[in-house]
């Protein structure tokens, strides 16, 4: 596999064109669709095998959403998905089954993604008798190998989730998606709900893991300091679109859209010394029911003109594997 | 890779055989039995069952013969627990009406909840149009008034035990048909059942291992009411004669005859068939809450 990822640097794991999902907001009499939330309206980007993609953006910009469209636990309305060049979009659920050996999902709520009644064991072992994998012995041993992977002790097999800490569970999520050698896994805010201390250990372990397994995420955050410190490459999103992509490096230190500027220059500095101007954007983010025609932020934006009403910006590559969705940049 | 969080090894725990299977039910069993609520369930119903079936084989006295010399008489050495108004044995009779009493009140309770329990989670988990039409069912069965109901059934056909376990449940599954939903409901969108979709578990798995075993609770709860329920509503239905033919007694008809001789003071007619079904309650309560402790592992005591 080395072999292959030096003859093609950027071997794609999935490829996601103009992901759209609407969902439908139902009211009057007979359930009758009146309107819908557009959560992800036309995202696109590539998963390059062994790196690390962040998804940043606001609370309700789609971040979410795209996670779980890309691996069909929500149906998209729309757009394609390939993984490994296979169409994934619309295969059937036996086949979709299958599949779900090279995708995991890893949740945010550490405590509401463990089955509270069963043990650590069963829970890491589920996956395993889903997909008819080794016989009773072997699953275990497999299980006690995972424990171990993850920084846990065989004899919290026996244990039941809530006799563990936050960041405890959160390696139990993590060992449950390790178990089937998935290719993707899917983070979505994996570190948000813990602790300062624990979020370092647990992304140095996913981090370690990546390393060791050969892993591609697709990690989804809102905080931008945890982006910085695990992406390879960021996309940044506003109200379900993608509003810029790029390597990690590029993004922090040159980001182009007028979105990622705002929202980067937030980033409190720890040197009081350092005067930095703040852009403070005006006005809310509009409703994803009824979003703004033409560029989706010209209603924030500081620099928008009569073309951004009007006009959808593309995602158009304007520096080297830097894509920005801007008519202006 | 030893992390800080990472507790000291147990070494009672060390190399067994760990992932829990058979192994936990003795556990979760033995936990039950510490319960001291479990033990006084178990005692009370152990009592009322032996009473109501072996106590026959001691006491010979006819729980049918009227003693038209001997009505209303009060407990004495030679009626133990007095005689009704046609002057029976009552503590034979209690012990006759306990056996339907029990028989029907646990049958019918059963039948609700699996009933209830089944219809309770395909609705729930299915969710979309097939939960609006099968609560729509739902509603259709709850509008039907059950007298009108009990009245055509005990026109048709000739009541029996059998015939009055099957009414009672086909009245009272819809309560826990919509409790289950509900709990569905909002068990369905929790994070681990997403987990099972994403690795690949099918609607029967997320049903059996991950739905199911967090209704117990309520379900077994509800469950117990169950039991005193279908024994109230066979006491109801024996008051507006629709229940079993009057020569065979239960606790609920016996208590709710024994009202018309209040006046009279016979207050042994009341109180034995009341504590009876009140011990049933509270026995069956008992249990049930004794096992949501001992089958929860979060309300299981810590060893």
């Amino acid at each position: 596999m080395s072999a292959v990822m030096e003859n093609e640097p950027h071997e794609v794991l999935m490829e996601v064109r103009d992901l759209t999902k609407y969902f439908p907001i139902t009211g009057g009499l007979f359930s009758r669709v009146v309107g819908h939330v557009k959560a992800v309206d036309g995202v696109s980007f590539d998963l390059r095998r062994g790196e690390t993609l962040g998804l940043v953006g606001e609370s309700g910009c789609g971040k979410t959403t795209t996670g779980r469209a890309v691996l069909r636990l929500i149906e998209p309305t729309s757009g394609t998905i390939k993984f490994e060049g296979k169409d994934i979009t619309h295969v059937n659920k036996q086949q979709m089954r299958a599949l779900r050996r090279q995708m995991q999902i890893i949740f945010q709520d550490p405590f509401g993604s463990l089955n509270p009644r069963m043990s650590v064991g069963q829970i890491i072992e589920e996956p395993l008798v889903i997909h008819h994998m080794g016989n009773r012995k072997e699953r275990e041993a497999r299980v006690r190998e995972l424990l171990d992977v993850v920084g846990l002790a065989s004899y919290h097999l026996r244990r039941y989730p809530h006799e563990f800490s936050g960041g405890q569970r959160q390696r139990i999520g993590i060992a449950r998606a390790l178990a089937l050698n998935p290719k993707l896994i899917v983070a979505d805010e994996p570190v948000s709900a813990l602790d300062v201390s624990i979020q370092s250990q647990i992304l140095n372990l996913l981090e370690d893991l990546q390393a060791e397994f050969g892993l591609t995420y697709l990690f989804i955050a809102h905080g931008l300091n945890v982006i910085r410190h695990i992406s390879d490459r960021v996309g940044v999103m506003y109200l379900g679109a993608m509003a810029e992509i790029a390597s990690s490096e590029d993004i922090y230190r040159k980001p182009l859209h007028p979105y990622t500027e705002a929202l980067f220059s937030a980033i409190p500095i720890p040197n009081p010394d350092i005067k930095r101007e703040r852009i403070i954007l005006q006005g809310d983010v509009p409703s994803p029911v009824n979003p703004p025609a033409g560029c989706r932020f010209h209603t924030r934006c500081p620099i928008a003109q009569e073309k951004c009403r009007i006009d959808r910006p593309i995602l158009k590559q304007s520096e080297p594997d830097h894509w920005v969705a801007c008519h202006f940049r | 890779m030893i992390s800080p969080e990472m507790e000291m090894r147990d070494p009672l725990q060390g190399n067994q055989p760990v992932i829990e299977r058979s192994r936990s039910v003795s556990r979760e069993w033995r936990a039950f039995w510490k319960n001291p609520l479990a033990r006084f369930g178990i005692g009370g119903l152990a009592f009322l069952i032996l009473f109501s079936f072996a106590g026959p084989l001691f006491y010979h006295t006819s729980a049918y013969q009227p003693n038209l010399l001997a009505t209303l008489h009060a407990p004495s050495g030679k009626f133990l627990l007095g005689t009704d108004s046609l002057g029976r044995d009552y503590l034979a009779r209690m012990m006759l009406g306990g056996q339907l009493s029990l028989e029907v009140g646990f049958a019918a309770a059963f039948m609700t909840t699996i009933i209830g329990v089944i219809y309770g989670l395909i609705s729930g988990l299915l969710g979309g149009g097939v939960d609006s039409l099968l609560m729509r069912i739902v509603d259709i069965f709850i509008a039907i008034p059950s007298l009108f109901l009990l009245l055509f059934v005990d026109s048709v056909f000739k009541p029996n035990a059998v015939l009055l376990v099957i009414i009672i449940a086909s009245l009272s599954w819809f309560g826990v048909a919509r409790l289950v939903r509900s709990e569905v409901l909002s068990l369905k969108r929790r994070d681990y059942v997403e987990a099972a979709r994403a690795l690949g578990g099918n609607n029967w798995r997320i049903m059996i291992q991950h739905l199911l075993p967090n209704v117990m609770g309520v379900v077994i709860v509800n469950a117990t009411f169950q039991v005193a329920d279908a024994i109230l509503t066979v006491a109801a239905l024996s008051f507006l004669g629709l229940g079993l033919p009057p020569p065979t007694p239960n606790w609920g008809e016996m208590l709710s005859n024994s009202m018309s001789y209040m006046f009279q003071n016979a207050w042994w007619l009341i109180y034995p068939p009341g504590i009876a079904i009140l011990l049933v309650e509270l026995s069956v309560n008992f249990i049930g809450d004794a096992m949501r402790q001992a089958f929860d592992p979060r309300l299981r005591k810590s060893r």
